[in-house]
């Protein structure tokens, strides 16, 4: 292989965006609590984290809120990229369209602070949301994540043939049926991916969460942000260890999932 | 009566008739936005015009009925005039639209030779070597600015080791200063700005450049007058979405940046969980929206002139 200056850069970039997280693994299998020494691998950080109760917790807290949220957001999501691509012009699209991609400009700090205001003015008003639940998380999450999904959603049904569509139309199948026997299992690698994303966005989020859910409802990105603003912890680096080798088996096992339905297709 | 019963039953079964299932999914998530997204900002906006109070809800509120018909309206403008006349304030939307425009520069800077040599390989190994940006996307935020707290902080990586091989003495302050909180933005934001750049600089024609080198220009002299001027929106578009969290970011700046980068978003975060003072974080907030509102029109605008 000649050299190439492409090679060159294209290696220098994928060593800064991967080294710090090697360090974060390597780490997280040092005996020592310190990283300026290497005692010796094992996994004892990993056993602390299994006995943390208040870990233990948010993580529950934190799966529940997500799988929750992803779920009414792809479900919105589906509604919203419908009405934007198969719905003729109507009064107001530009506007709809606009509302919807709004969320994914507003600063993390400005959504949290409006959203715990509405939340704050709703309770006094009709005694729900509780915050001592965790609904106002998910309604957060929701909004936040809903904009990601229907973009992705929308994407797809643009891509697909409505030919399909109109001709079981034609031939008479009611609008709900066409939706649920074509359209749905025709996007539903792009609805497992959205879900997907949503269930990580929310599953990330720090700010939003920090401002609007209860003390009932810690949430394990906080628990994490608040022992990193201590410093190095041992803990933190085995909990991102184990995130990081979840997502990331997930999304390979995904995108071959995706790049062999495509491949079929295509054959 | 028998009539006007009449008239009101078909009045609600034409708008039965009228309100179709279209209208309802239309509805739903119009719905959702309007009530979680637009109402709050509404509110938000409320609140930046009252007076804060030391109760429960700590503002007052703008309408007041008196006696009768009499209804009193108080607009307070001193949270917008407190933010153009404290230092601290104006400090604070320096350093972040500092941090963000170097950062949107270099992640630019770094992005390009990226996007532009991904988008010249092989095209069977394109889609693996995109994976392998996003794939870092994929870990946790708070992840991937904890990774840079452990390389920069005193008893971090880089520390450590050039204290090992006695380079220094001391360890180097290399976190919590601004550009440590510029490090990480452009860290956790460079996916964002190589897909538009790659797009863009994928879509263009590379006969063109070989056409260049044909007619003798120089490899430096045809990059500039071909590539670039074609990767222009991929430029606008990934600077935009560089930009735009950046100035917002609030965890960043938190965690790397240290006491004196105060940015907008740690602001609004320390008036409202420090100084329980919510007119001023939603004064803060409606500035930072204009913030970011702006670069976009500007962006869009680029885009319609270059079309």
């Amino acid at each position: 292989m000649r050299f190439r200056w492409s090679n060159v850069i294209l290696s220098m970039g994928y060593i800064f965006l991967y080294f710090p997280l090697i360090c974060i693994v390597l780490y997280s299998l040092n005996e020592s609590r310190f990283v300026s020494s290497w005692t010796g691998f094992s996994l004892k950080w990993y056993r602390a984290l299994v006995s943390n109760p208040i870990i233990l917790r948010a993580t529950v807290t934190s799966l529940k809120i997500a799988s929750v949220s992803a779920t009414i957001s792809i479900m919105l999501g589906v509604i919203a990229a419908i009405v934007l691509t198969r719905f003729m012009v109507f009064r107001g699209k530009a506007l709809f369209l606009g509302a919807i991609m709004a969320p994914l400009v507003m600063p993390e700090v400005v959504m949290g602070l409006s959203l715990l205001m509405l939340f704050i003015g709703m309770e006094d008003f009709f005694g729900w949301p509780h915050r001592n639940e965790s609904s106002t998380v998910v309604i957060a999450h929701i909004t936040m994540t809903l904009s990601y999904v229907t973009m992705l959603i929308q994407s797809r049904l643009r891509d697909l043939d409505n030919s399909i569509e109109e001709a079981a139309l034609d031939l008479g199948a009611s609008p709900l049926k066409v939706f649920f026997v074509i359209t749905l299992p025709m996007i539903a690698p792009s609805i497992v991916l959205g879900w997907l994303m949503a269930f990580a966005l929310s599953l990330d989020d720090v700010v939003i969460a920090s401002f609007v859910a209860g003390p009932g409802s810690t949430t394990l990105p906080m628990v994490i942000f608040s022992s990193l603003r201590l410093g190095i912890s041992p803990e933190v680096n085995a909990i991102a260890t184990i995130l990081m080798t979840v997502l990331s088996i997930t999304v390979i096992m995904l995108a071959i999932f995706i790049y062999k339905d495509k491949s079929i297709k295509n054959s | 009566m028998y009539r006007i019963e009449e008239r009101i039953i078909s009045w609600f079964t034409e708008l039965a008739a009228k309100v179709s299932g279209r209208h309802i999914l239309v509805a739903i998530p119009f719905g959702w936005i309007f009530v979680f997204f637009i109402c709050p900002c509404l509110i938000l906006m409320k609140i930046s015009f009252a007076e804060g109070l030391i109760a429960s809800p700590p503002y007052t509120t703008l309408m007041d009925w008196l006696s009768g018909y009499l209804l009193q309206i108080r607009i307070n403008l001193g949270n917008y005039a407190l933010l153009f006349t404290d230092e601290m304030y104006i400090r604070g939307f320096a350093t972040s639209v500092m941090i963000a425009g170097a950062s949107t520069a270099c992640c630019l800077l770094i992005g390009f030779p990226m996007a532009y040599a991904i988008a010249r390989s092989p095209r069977r190994i394109r889609g693996i070597l995109l994976m392998l940006v996003v794939l870092p996307f994929w870990t946790s935020f708070l992840i991937r600015v904890y990774a840079w707290i452990m390389l920069l902080s005193p008893c971090g990586f880089i520390n450590s080791l050039l204290l090992k091989f006695h380079l220094i003495d001391a360890p180097l302050q290399l976190m919590n200063n601004s550009y440590a909180a510029c490090m990480g933005i452009i860290y956790a934001y460079l996916p964002f700005m190589i897909f538009p750049l790659y797009g863009a600089i994928e879509k263009s024609d590379y006969s063109l450049m070989e056409a260049a080198y044909d007619l003798g220009c120089s490899p430096i002299k045809a990059f500039f007058s071909i590539v670039v001027p074609l990767a222009s929106p991929g430029v606008y578009a990934g600077s935009a979405l560089v930009f735009v969290p950046a100035i917002g970011e609030f965890v960043i700046p938190e965690l790397l940046g240290g006491a004196q980068t105060l940015t907008v978003g740690r602001l609004v975060w320390n008036e409202f969980f420090q100084n329980m003072s919510w007119p001023t974080a939603a004064a803060l907030s409606i500035i930072l929206l204009i913030f970011v509102v702006l670069p976009i029109v500007l962006a869009q605008r680029s885009r319609e002139v270059t079309i």
